[in-house]
């Protein structure tokens, strides 16, 4: 056998997952088609998007009653951190990045990545390093000191197990990854926009998809290298974070990515939302370069904020007072976003779609924990309320209120363009309703938790007045959630097998991606029109009143 | 221009890599651990001459590019070679400090602070120079092949990027780890 191995050229835009033919399994894998790695990034983060939902679950039972001894105090703690972990890193990331590279050659009329390789190589180092995070379990035990893995307890003095090296080689892999597809974005965003289509006339997902690759390449770093000193504390014994060095430096780096990382993962949802107003309400959206500008406010912002993680740590009045008002400035470019879309939807024809009302609930939500937010830069109240359960409903109302809608509501928009099927709306309503209303019995009622003092990531609480019946409640409704989910899954599967046929442009779009076959076909476009403002599609489908005129 | 905006990108990340390992070195030689005695042992003479065969080597690799454009492939070959050798001598200077280091100071990275962070920030500035060097030999073999030959092509131009980037670096340790503390600008 001397015959060289071919790589298979893929014939259909969709190919099955057979292990029999070369047009199966085996296409995917191989794939350097921007469309088919946009996709395999979601079901990356579907597949972890199962396995960290059922770990939030396993969660939720220990803490339903008081002094419960479901979880041992140990399982509980790799739990937590895996849980975290798994969301941030293996969830959100890859959903963002997935819709990222699917859509950007789409939306800028091109038919490739610039680096079609390279993209391949972001997706798998991603996935691997989601593998090598979870091969800890079998390694003798996942990291277990929180998703950011404070110094010193991720020390191998506090962390025998071999996990948290696990979560720094995982972590590092994906990071790697992470890099390179924003690389790769930038530089197809920068070349090869269809012609006529300028900086200024970007869609506003891709914008927000371009201003996101630079906060990702600014980031990523300072996690790489403290991820590296951790290697290095505890393989070779080195002293970054131990005695004799500075545990506070693991913080420094951490939040020097981690807060950027935050935006990082709801930018991209900015973008999508700025997509499903402007289309379900059928007009253009309002103030698009305040749109645009204050993305860019809030990518610079967000390296000038960190320390606001660490009041608690004592650095001092001016320190404090510098980081506090630095954080509150981030509520105005995010602010103005919100009244952008308010007002893009007032007057408009408003269509109720699933994909609509996520966009809707987003607005509510994501200001509820945007306000939690600004009360959290007030170091008084952050010294009160720091590590309790307030921190942990405000980040799930940012993450899942904010970030998570966005792709909820991104999938209900585009899944007929990816796979030429609609999903059905009416289940599509049940699975909205019973989301939200899971979300918020599960979270909003841990602000109160928080104020009555209840601490983070113990592992069970005593029986004091409320905290039995809150956190029962709250328990209830993650379950309500994970209903849900399992909605979902099975309303992309019927979509999938059953689903109606989809159009070219089902919703009445505004941008090129709706020109392309649904799903679009191997290559994007054969032909497409001059590009002349920020709606092509608009501009073709009414002539007598075009953007541009 | 493609591949030449995708390694100024690159180089931007690796920038905030390196900044980010320079100013923990910077934030730890603040710590009550720090011996700044052992920051003494490091002898400026004899690595600034290292360091100055690899200043150099950006120079050659200047030459060498200004070759390729006016078709003087000889002279690229030459002065491409000059510059690996240039790498090469930059990581014999390394690796000799390193042993004087490890073997007659006593100074390693699991029993000094110091240790810890030096060895860090000049051991990712190397991997960097090696992997640098990789890379131009590659380019190297690329060139004897003809690969080359006809036409224009952009990848010379990148890979001088990603070299004189691993250059500054090491112009910006060499500073703050040798010059700055004999300046006592730090403490």
């Amino acid at each position: 056998m001397d015959e060289a191995f071919n790589i298979p050229e893929p014939q259909s835009p969709l190919p099955g997952v057979s292990v029999s033919t070369d047009q199966g399994l085996l296409q995917w894998i191989s794939s350097v088609d921007h469309k088919q790695i946009g996709i395999m990034y979601m079901l990356v983060a579907f597949l972890f998007f199962l396995i960290g939902g059922v770990l939030a679950l396993l969660m939720r039972i220990q803490l339903a009653v008081p002094e419960n001894h479901f979880l041992s105090p140990q399982v509980y703690n790799q739990i937590f951190t895996m849980h975290g972990t798994t969301m941030i890193f293996f969830v959100l990331m890859p959903s963002v990045l997935g819709f990222s590279v699917y859509l950007t050659p789409l939306m800028i009329g091109a038919n490739e990545m610039a680096f079609p390789r390279l993209n391949a190589f972001g997706l798998w180092m991603t996935f691997f390093g989601g593998l090598l995070l979870y091969f800890s379990f079998v390694a003798g035990g996942a990291p277990n000191a929180g998703w950011f893995n404070y110094a010193p307890l991720n020390e191998k003095n506090f962390s025998e197990s071999s996990g948290i090296d696990y979560y720094a080689l995982g972590l590092f892999l994906s990071g790697v990854g992470s890099v390179a597809t924003a690389v790769n974005l930038i530089v197809t965003i920068l070349y090869y926009r269809i012609k006529g289509m300028r900086i200024k006339q970007l869609p506003l997902f891709v914008w927000m998809v371009l201003v996101n690759s630079f906060l990702i390449l600014a980031a990523i770093p300072p996690l790489n290298a403290a991820l590296s000193m951790i290697l290095l504390d505890r393989q070779l014994n080195a002293h970054f974070f131990t005695t004799g060095g500075s545990a506070l430096l693991w913080q420094h780096l951490f939040w020097l990515f981690g807060h950027p990382e935050v935006y990082i993962l709801i930018l991209p949802s900015f973008g999508i939302y700025s997509e499903v107003f402007q289309v379900y309400s059928g007009k253009r959206i309002f103030g698009y370069g305040f749109v645009a500008a204050s993305s860019v406010a809030i990518a610079l912002l967000a390296f000038g904020v960190w320390m606001h993680h660490m009041f608690a740590v004592g650095s001092g009045l001016v320190v404090n007072g510098f980081f506090s008002a630095s954080s509150m400035l981030i509520g105005i470019p995010t602010g103005v976003k919100i009244f952008n879309w308010l007002a893009t939807m007032y007057g408009g024809t408003i269509r109720f779609t699933v994909s609509m009302l996520f966009a809707i609930a987003f607005l509510i939500e994501f200001t509820i924990g945007g306000l939690t937010g600004i009360a959290f830069s007030i170091v008084p109240i952050d010294w009160q309320l720091t590590d309790t359960y307030y921190v942990v409903a405000h980040l799930h109302f940012v993450l899942i209120g904010g970030s998570f809608f966005g792709i909820l509501s991104g999938l209900f928009y585009w899944f007929p363009k990816m796979t030429g099927r609609m999903l059905n709306e009416k289940a599509g309503k049940w699975f909205f309703w019973l989301f939200v209303i899971g979300f918020n019995g599960t979270f909003f009622i841990q602000h109160i938790l928080g104020i009555l003092g209840m601490p983070r990531r113990v592992y069970t609480y005593p029986d004091l007045p409320w905290y039995g019946v809150y956190n029962f409640i709250s328990s209830v409704s993650a379950f309500i959630m994970g209903i849900a989910g399992l909605l979902l899954v099975i309303i992309v599967y019927h979509g999938l097998k059953y689903g109606k046929k989809a159009g070219n442009d089902p919703w009445n779009g505004f941008t090129l991606e709706w020109m392309a076959a649904s799903p679009p076909a191997l290559k994007n476009f054969d032909s497409l029109p001059v590009v002349r403002s920020r709606r092509p599609l608009w501009d073709l489908k009414h002539p007598e009143n075009r953007d541009d005129e | 221009m493609e591949n030449k905006t995708m390694m100024k990108l690159i180089v931007g990340t690796e920038a905030m890599f390196f900044l980010c390992l320079i100013m923990a070195f910077v934030y730890l030689s603040f710590v009550s651990g720090f011996s700044p005695g052992e920051q003494q042992q490091l002898s400026i003479r004899s690595t600034g001459l290292f360091s100055m065969a690899l200043f150099c080597s950006s120079g050659t690799f200047w030459l060498a590019e200004r070759n390729y454009n006016s078709g003087n492939f000889k002279n690229l070959k030459r002065w491409l070679s000059v510059t690996i050798l240039l790498g090469i001598v930059f990581l014999f200077g390394q690796g000799r400090e390193y042993m004087h280091l490890l073997q007659e100071e006593q100074i390693k990275i699991s029993n000094s602070l110091f240790g810890t962070a030096f060895y860090t920030v000049t051991g990712f500035h190397g991997l960097h120079v090696v992997i640098g060097l990789i890379i131009l030999l590659v380019l190297l073999s690329m060139i004897i092949a003809g690969d080359f030959n006809h036409g224009r092509s952009s990848v010379i131009r990148t890979a001088g990027i990603y070299w004189h980037f691993v250059d500054v670096v090491w112009l910006a340790v060499f500073t703050v780890i040798y010059i700055l503390p004999r300046l006592n600008l730090l403490k």
